[in-house]
Order: structure tokens, then sequence, then C-alpha cells
């Protein structure tokens, strides 16, 4: 197996088949007190009913401020929790059910990408042998020195000089750890990669680097990618699809291009309107819609609606009725009844 | 690296000047010396002529600076002289009782490391479950034990096994054998006071594995590692255990290095005749030459072993470099 051999067409845009998809996942974590009889007192609802997928070459934004469970998700894809409810379904298969020997399949399709390029690399090993460690357990690549060779095109691949397979992570900078990391994914020749926050803990500078890197991977490799951010203008340079997520619920979803320029969900509406323009004129003259209040706890949600006590547009019903996603025009989906006109 | 040793080693000197010049200070601040307590300890009429000719033979009565001088000569040359209270050279008093303390306490670092990283992984692994509450009730009561309860527990255990099972009692023997010489008759002796100061240093070890393999387990590139796919087992082996070693490391160092010269409870105890005893004596007995020379042997142990901790993080860390 050759990089050159994952190559699979030279279209690169979003093809109709979904290669994973996400139905009704749940993941509540417990709560528990007590010293040595441990009683559960309360659920953190993480996750609460979420539903998307995503296509064949196509990347899929999730974005939603910080502790809404954007996270969460990517972990239950990649099976580092296992979900409470719901299916995970990639390529077919329900990741939830997976056996020991096909969830080592499944890591070697399914890949991620962290956040932190300082933490997320084993100071104790070189580069060489973190890039190679996953050809080795997974026995795609047996011979040691056609191994190296592997790690040096990997490298390569990810804007980095081979040499830097004897290094240790503490001696490169942030941006090249990143690469590491990203080269570490690309790795066992990944379907699909989960990007957690993958540019967030790095300069503007090498944020963009990195994520022209991705672009030039996914339209050399047809990669699927979850890219999980809060940064809204990298989700909309690089996403095909956007979800936003407010609570362990996705609250709308939509083509990035419609859901930037047509947002429809308050909450998506005031996530767009807190993203400053680089222009101060505008920036001045433009209204803010400034979200009052603080995110509920998601031990204990809010009654219908979740977004229902921040919502400048809330009504009696949105308190008591819980809305589901639900088109508004084909492609784009949010669960907001009052937008969608179906009350009153 | 070797210029950094060499650097360490050089650094002992002032070290060793600082902690010679405290002892030989405090020593002569405990009131009464040696001759008094040598012809005084018969409990008869004490003559005051004779103790004059005592000190004069031991050179007590030369001027401080003198004996300081003499001293630090002494261990500059590596002639520490004799003991004071048995004429015989303090070289000789602590050869003869030095392969006994240093084997209990090889012995005992080797048990305490043999049950201390496995049990500290568990521990950590099985996080709060009962296997967790196990490990951490016995390392809680072996640091709560203090050792010579231990040990007598230990004898009497012993006495009344070996009383139940062959019919008459078996005691460990008192006197000291070389293992080379008699390998079983040496374990016999010494696997006993091994087992004993083995337990708490093991359950000093346990703690801090576990809490260092805590953290380290909450790690990202232990994240990443079962990303990759790898095996629980070699994810904690081979990614967790190296990384949290480093705090394992240091402590089993500093603990070894104590149990050279520490052991003096269990030294009595168990009725060996160990360089902990020897140490208690000689200071009891004003034994100026015989203690000096310990603790300077003390503080030599203590800084090598902590050089070769250090030494030993460069090759466990390669974040850690010395130049």
């Amino acid at each position: 197996m050759s990089v050159a051999g994952s190559i699979k067409d030279e279209n690169t845009g979003p093809q109709p088949e979904a290669l994973v998809r996400v139905d009704g996942l749940k993941m509540h974590f417990p709560v528990t007190e007590g010293l040595f009889m441990q009683r559960v007192v309360g659920l953190v609802k993480a996750v609460d009913g979420v539903s998307f997928t995503v296509g064949v070459g196509e990347t899929l934004g999730l974005v939603g401020e910080s502790g809404c469970g954007k996270t969460t998700v990517g972990r239950c894809i990649l099976r580092l929790e296992n979900p409470t409810a719901g299916d995970v379904i990639f390529d077919g298969n329900d990741v939830a059910d997976m056996n020991m020997k096909e969830m080592i399949g499944l890591r070697q399709d399914v890949q991620v990408i962290f956040q932190d390029p300082f933490s997320s690399l084993n100071p104790r090993m070189k580069i060489g042998t973190i890039i190679s460690e996953p050809l080795r357990v997974h026995g795609i690549i047996k011979d040691p020195q056609k191994r190296q060779e592997r790690v040096a095109e990997l490298l390569h691949i990810c804007g980095l000089n081979p040499r830097f397979a004897d290094r240790y992570p503490h001696e490169m900078s942030g941006g090249q750890r990143q690469r590491v990391g990203i080269a570490r994914a690309l790795s066992v020749n990944p379907k699909f990669i989960v990007c957690d926050e993958a540019v967030s803990a790095l300069d503007v500078s090498i944020q963009a680097q990195i994520i022209n890197l991705l672009e030039d991977l996914q339209a050399q490799f047809n990669f699927s990618y979850l890219f999980i951010a809060h940064d809204l203008s990298v989700v909309r340079h690089l996403c095909h699809r956007v979800a936003v997520m407010y609570l362990g619920k996705i609250v709308e979803l939509a083509d990035c291009d419609e859901l930037f320029d047509n947002p429809q969900h308050p909450y998506t509406k005031a996530l767009l309107s807190a993203v400053p323009v680089p222009d101060p004129a505008i920036e001045e003259a433009r209204s803010h819609q400034v979200l009052e209040g603080e995110v509920p706890s998601p031990i204990d949600p809010p009654s219908g609606c979740v977004f229902h006590p921040r919502c400048p547009q809330a009504t009696e019903a949105c308190r008591r009725d819980i809305p589901t996603l639900q088109e508004f025009t084909p492609g784009h989906t949010l669960a907001c009844p009052v937008v969608l006109g179906q009350q009153r | 690296m070797y210029k950094y040793t060499i650097k360490r080693i050089l650094l002992m000197i002032p070290t060793l000047i600082g902690a010679g010049v405290l002892i030989f200070v405090l020593m002569r601040l405990i009131p009464g010396d040696i001759c008094e307590i040598r012809l005084g300890g018969t409990g008869l009429a004490v003559d005051k002529d004779q103790i004059e000719i005592c000190r004069e033979n031991l050179g007590l009565n030369d001027s401080m600076p003198k004996q300081f001088f003499d001293f630090a000569v002494g261990v500059a040359t590596l002639n520490f002289g004799d003991s004071m209270w048995t004429g015989r050279p303090v070289t000789e008093e602590i050869a003869v009782r030095f392969e006994l303390t240093l084997q209990i306490a090889i012995m005992g670092t080797l048990a305490a490391v043999i049950i201390a990283l496995p049990f500290g992984v568990i521990s950590a692994i099985k996080q709060n479950t009962w296997i967790d509450y196990c490990i951490r009730l016995f390392s809680i009561a072996g640091i709560a034990t203090p050792s010579f309860w231990l040990g007598i527990m230990v004898i009497l255990g012993l006495l009344i096994a070996t009383q139940h099972l062959f019919g008459e009692p078996w005691m460990m023997p008192i006197t000291f054998t070389s293992i080379f010489a008699d390998p079983v008759a040496n374990l016999s002796q010494t696997i006993w006071p091994a087992v004993t100061i083995g337990y708490r240093y093991a359950a000093v070890v346990v703690r801090m594995t576990r809490s260092a393999m805590l953290e380290v387990l909450r790690e990202d590139y232990v994240r990443t590692a079962r990303a990759k796919g790898l095996f629980e087992k070699v994810i904690v082996n081979q990614h967790a255990l190296k990384n949290a070693l480093l705090p394992v490391i240091t402590l089993i160092g500093i603990e070894f290095a104590f149990l050279i010269g520490g052991l003096v409870v269990t030294e009595q105890v168990f009725n060996l005749n160990g360089l902990g005893k020897l140490f208690v004596d000689a200071v009891l007995q004003h034994d100026f030459t015989l203690t000096q020379s310990m603790v300077m042997m003390v503080v030599a142990v203590f800084v090598l072993v902590n050089l070769l901790v250090d030494l030993l993080y460069a090759w466990v860390d390669p974040r850690i470099h010395y130049s």
C-alpha cells in the first residue's frame, strides 16, 4: 500500500454517498458522588441526539462555543468514547458494535489530528518512531527499511525534511509538530480524518499553512474531514458543509456559503455576528447581536429548546417543545420552529 | 556528558567540606568526651590523670584548628585514622559492615521495585476500583507501619510459623556470612530485614508510581497512542510508563542512599551488625574519628547516588541534556 495507491479519482468535490453517518448520537457522562458507594447524581449530556452525514471527499465543519460537545462527537466517531445511544455508521459498519478485531480495522480507516501539537506527541519518542508505529502495529509495512522510506515520504508530503525522523518532538516548532501529527494520521492511509481543533493552537500564519496542507492532501487523496473548530473564518474557508452545535445538539446544518450568507437559527446569527470584520469602518457600522447570559450547564439543560433562555425570539412554546432538525430549504436544515414559521 | 559528570564530582568537594565542618562542630558541642565515657563507664572513682593521659593519646587536647586540620588532611588523603574506641582503622570498621548494609539496601530496593512498579501501574489503570483500593490500602499501611514493629512481627511470625510446621521454632542466623561464601546462610539471614524495609520502601514508590501514571495517562499523547490503534499493554508500558518513571527514579535514588547508614532501628531489631548500628554506637561513644568518617561516607554516597540519578534522567528522557 502506498500513498499513490489510495488516490481514488480526480473528482474532489462532495459526493452523494455517505462515508460516515451519525444518527441520534448521545453521550451522557455520569456525575458521581460519594466516597465508597459512588452513586450517580446526574448526567452531563455532552452530546444529546446528534445526526449528520459526511460524504466521501467532503469536509463537514462542526462549530459551536467551548463545551458544546463538538470534541465529544469526534471522540465518539473515533470510539475513544463509547456512546450512550445512537449509531455511528462508518462505511456501512456500526462503530459502536465493533469488536477488537474490527476496531483495529477502524483505526486504519479513521484517524485524528489533535488540537495541541505540544502535548499530543510522546516526548520520549523520535518522530520516525511516532509516525512508523501505526505502520508497524497494524502490519501495514513489515520491513523496517521500507517503513523508514514511507516515513520519509510522509514527512515530505507534509512539508517536512525527512531528516526530522531522527529528531525528538521538543526539538521542533509548533507548526512542525502539527505537520508530524498530520503525517502520523496519514500513515495508515485513512479514509476519514477527524480534525479536532487542529489549527486552533497555532499562530495565524502557521494556521494558514496547515489549512492549505489539509486542503492539498484532500485534493490529492480524497479524504473526508470532520473539521471541529471554533474559528468560523477557518471553517468558512475549508468546509463544504457546516453544522452548528449548541449544548449537545445541532441547531443548524447547511452548505458552507448558505450558512454564512443566510443564517437562520438565532444562535447561528449570534455566533456569526460575533466574528469581527477586519475593516474598522464596517465593524463600527454593523449591528452586533450579543447573547445575554451564560451557556446553561449540560447537567441540567433548559426544558424545551435548550437555547430558549438566551434566545431573542423565544416564545412560550419554546420552553415546552423540543425542536427537531427540519428542512428550511433543500440542504439547509435547522431546529427552530419559530424561524420555520410553524408556531402561531 | 563527561564534562558534566566531572563538574558534578568536583562539586562534591564543597559539599563534603560543609558537611565536615558541621559534624566536626556538632560532635564537639556534645558535653563529655570519649575518655570520660570509657573510664567513667566502670562506675569506679576516676583518676583525673588517667583521663588526661587518654585525651593526650587521642589528640583531644590539641587546639580545635589543629584537630580540624588533621581531620581534613585525613579525608583528603583517604587516611581516616583509627577508631577512638576500638583502636582499629576506621576503614576496617566500616568495611566489615559495609557488605551487609549494601546487600540489604540492594535487596530492599529490588524488592521495592519489583512490587511497586506493577502495583503502581495497575492501581493507576484501575483507578477507583476495588483493586486500586486494595493497593492503596497496602501502600498506606506500609507507610504508616514503623519498620521496627514490622520487623518484630516478622521475627515473631517466623518463630510461630516454624513452630507449627516443624515442631520447633527456627531463628535466622545472627552472624553474617558473605553471599559469595554461603548464599543459603546469607540469604536466610538477610532476606527478612530486606523484606521488612522493602515493604515500606515499596509503599512509598507505589504511591509515586501511581500518581505519576495517573498524570501521564491523561496526557494527549496517550490518547494519540489509542487513536493509533495500539494495544492497551503497549500504550501503558511503552508510552505511559516511560514518561512516568522520572519522579520514581528520583525517589528510588533518595531512598537507596538513605538505606546506607540510616537502617539503625531495623538493624537493632534483626540484631545485624551493620553501618546503622555502628553509626549510633560511634555517636554515643563520642568516637570523633569514626563518626566524622562515616558522615563523610554517607554524604559521598548521597551525592554519588544523586549524580547517578541525574545521569539516568538524561538516559530516560531525551529532553534532558547535560553539557
